[in-house]
């Protein structure tokens, strides 16, 4: 019997062999997010549809069709994506209630793959946050210790598939939004090469950074994803055309790879530095070392302009969020102000209601950072930092096949504890930026628990742009290596959220 | 030190349709110089000689002939809107009084 525990992979080959049907395990896994999501709140709405769309697809299967491999299997969508069965407010009060006309293209590619949207996921304020505690719905919180954050902006998506409550999810990745949730939560996040996935229908926060990616809790199960979504659309004007190999076929070939022998493993200086936390750092170094005994070179590499990473991001991101947030205007849709006036006067009172602190502030600084006189001393400059970035990867590449770091600084912080030192909550994205600016994918995924307070730690990896293959070929082969050194997963550590409800409501009851 | 003052960030505020309140201008203020402060440097290392980067991926513009694709129906277009007539978005008055 398969369960709501196992992978998408393996719940994806037990409706294939009829073991399980789609109606099973949706209702299991919609059972589980009544069970648990009261505490983890990692959902903002559960789809009506779940259970007949699996219908659906189980009489397809019944009768004799030929399915893609992922029928049938339940997926979470993180609420920046547009559903036209689902309300769609991107966190943000601004849009409440509302629901688009039109489905995102992931979106539709999951439907016709078959895979059975479940509802949708908690996220910072249009994706402006590493925590979800902008979200204006309130926060999500990690399934592995409740009073502490899921990261952000996407950390409903990775706290839903951490607690079981769908096997895969949909994120997106603007300065890490899919890969520092995936690190902290203990579980798989990709942000795909820049264009890689189609962003038609994903809200746009700064367009020029903004990548979909899978959110899952193995290597496997996120390529799987990413071929579903992955590829050219013509609704997207900076959609790539290349041929994508298969990344679920790369993880299946890197799962059996014997060593990785020849592989040059560049570690970024700039990433691996003091300001860590200690245990974040010992993970990261005895992962080198495993790769290290099991054939790959160590390399040290360089890059001197990741110190204006963070600086140049947040110039960047401001300004375009600023010109991107424009269309919420009390005319088209979402929120209008009941107040009195011309248009101008509903609009910006609109916009004062339904804006939450964090989306004030980066549109306000967007605005500045773009406005006379000051465009060249900051967006201008931000700009050509990019290039320096882009160069300094180019250097990294040539000595290096991939690059890696750990995937965020330090274990999930407490909610609450950086929500009013925007800064501190700024610098949290410092390893997941460079990838962003310049377009390459990374990937995250579960390097082991810190010692010193038990949380999951994420190693990154990155790879040059247009070669995210070479992400799932290698972090399938570490995430055996490291899962034959633990004799377990690491998601199979985190606690039984079951029976830390029951002691809650125990609690309660006192 | 930046030149972040409540009249700047109010000024601001207008600019991007924000009714702030003078609570919100008086924090963001502050809030604001800080971050204008420590973004700054980027400035440090964009010499003239660097050129700029838009995108990470090199992309042209994208064309396609003038022909009707699929399109959002009127009234799905007008589905979301707060306020319409059955054929148009509805607002109040364009300009005030002063105009």
């Amino acid at each position: 019997m398969t369960s709501i525990f196992a992978s998408a992979a393996d719940q994806a080959a037990a409706l294939a062999s009829g073991a399980v049907s789609s109606v099973e395990l949706t209702q299991q896994h919609l059972d589980r997010i009544e069970a648990v999501d009261g505490d983890v709140r990692a959902f903002l709405h559960i789809s009506a549809d779940a259970l007949t769309t699996a219908a659906a697809i189980d009489a397809r299967r019944a009768a004799g069709e030929s399915l893609p491999e992922l029928a049938g299997v339940p997926v979470a969508i993180k609420d920046i994506l547009c559903t036209t069965d689902m309300p769609t407010t991107a966190g943000s009060r601004i849009l409440e209630g509302w629901t688009p006309p039109y489905d995102a293209t992931v979106v539709a590619r999951l439907r016709s793959a078959g895979l059975v949207p479940l509802g949708k996921t908690n996220m910072d304020e249009f994706a402006m946050g590493s925590s979800t505690e902008h979200s204006a719905y309130g926060p999500t919180h990690n399934p592995w210790d409740l009073e502490r954050i899921p990261g952000g902006s996407g950390g409903g998506s990775a706290a839903a598939v951490a607690a079981y409550e769908a096997p895969l999810a949909l994120g997106s990745d603007t300065g890490g939004s899919i890969r520092q949730p995936g690190a902290v939560t203990g579980t798989v996040g990709v942000k795909p090469t820049y264009g890689g996935v189609s962003r038609y229908g994903a809200i746009a926060l700064a367009s020029s950074l903004d990548q979909v990616g899978p959110v899952t809790r193995t290597v496997l199960d996120a390529g799987l994803l990413h071929d579903v979504i992955g590829g050219y659309d013509k609704r997207d004007s900076t959609s790539l055309k290349d041929e994508w190999p298969s990344f679920a076929a790369a993880a299946r070939q890197g799962a059996q790879a014997e060593s990785l022998k020849g592989l040059r493993v560049g570690v970024v200086k700039e990433l691996d530095g003091p300001g860590f936390q200690a245990g974040v750092s010992q993970r990261f170094h005895e992962t080198l070392a495993l790769l290290e005994k099991n054939g790959a070179e160590i390399v040290e590499v360089s890059a001197p302009n990741f110190e204006y990473a963070v600086a140049a991001y947040y110039v960047i991101l401001p300004a375009e969020a600023s010109s991107n947030l424009a269309k919420f205007d009390s005319v088209r849709f979402g929120l209008r102000s009941k107040v009195t006036g011309t248009v101008e006067d509903v609009m910006s009172a609109t916009r004062e209601a339904g804006f939450g602190d964090e989306v004030k502030r980066r549109v306000i600084l967007g605005t500045y950072a773009l406005s006379a006189g000051y465009y060249d001393a900051y967006y201008g400059s931000a700009q050509k930092v990019r290039t320096l970035i882009q160069q300094d990867f180019a250097g990294a590449f040539a000595q290096a096949d991939v690059l890696v770091s750990p995937s965020a600084p330090t274990t999930a912080f407490k909610l609450g504890e950086k929500l009013n030192d925007p800064l501190a909550m700024y610098l949290n994205d410092v390893t997941t930026i460079p990838a962003n600016l310049a377009g390459i994918p990374g990937m995250s995924l579960p390097m082991g628990l810190a010692p010193e307070d038990g949380l999951p730690t994420g190693f990154q990896v990155m790879a040059p742009a247009h070669e995210d293959v070479r992400l799932y070929r290698f972090g399938a082969t570490l995430e055996r290596l490291l899962e034959e050194q633990w004799g377990h997963t690491l998601i199979s550590q985190a606690p039984d959220l079951s029976t830390s409800e029951m002691l809650t409501a125990a609690e309660g009851a006192l | 030190m930046s030149e972040i003052t409540p009249d700047v960030v109010a000024h601001l505020a207008n600019l991007a349709r924000i009714a702030l309140t003078p609570q919100e201008i008086e924090k963001l203020t502050g809030e604001l110089g800080a971050i204008v402060d420590s973004v700054a440097k980027v400035s440090e290392v964009a010499t003239p000689d660097v050129v700029a980067t838009s995108h990470p991926i090199r992309l042209v513009n994208v064309f396609r002939d003038d022909v009707p694709g699929e399109t959002l129906t009127t009234a799905q277009a007008l589905a979301g809107a707060p306020e319409h007539d059955g054929s148009r978005f509805q607002v109040s008055a364009i300009l005030g009084e002063e105009q």
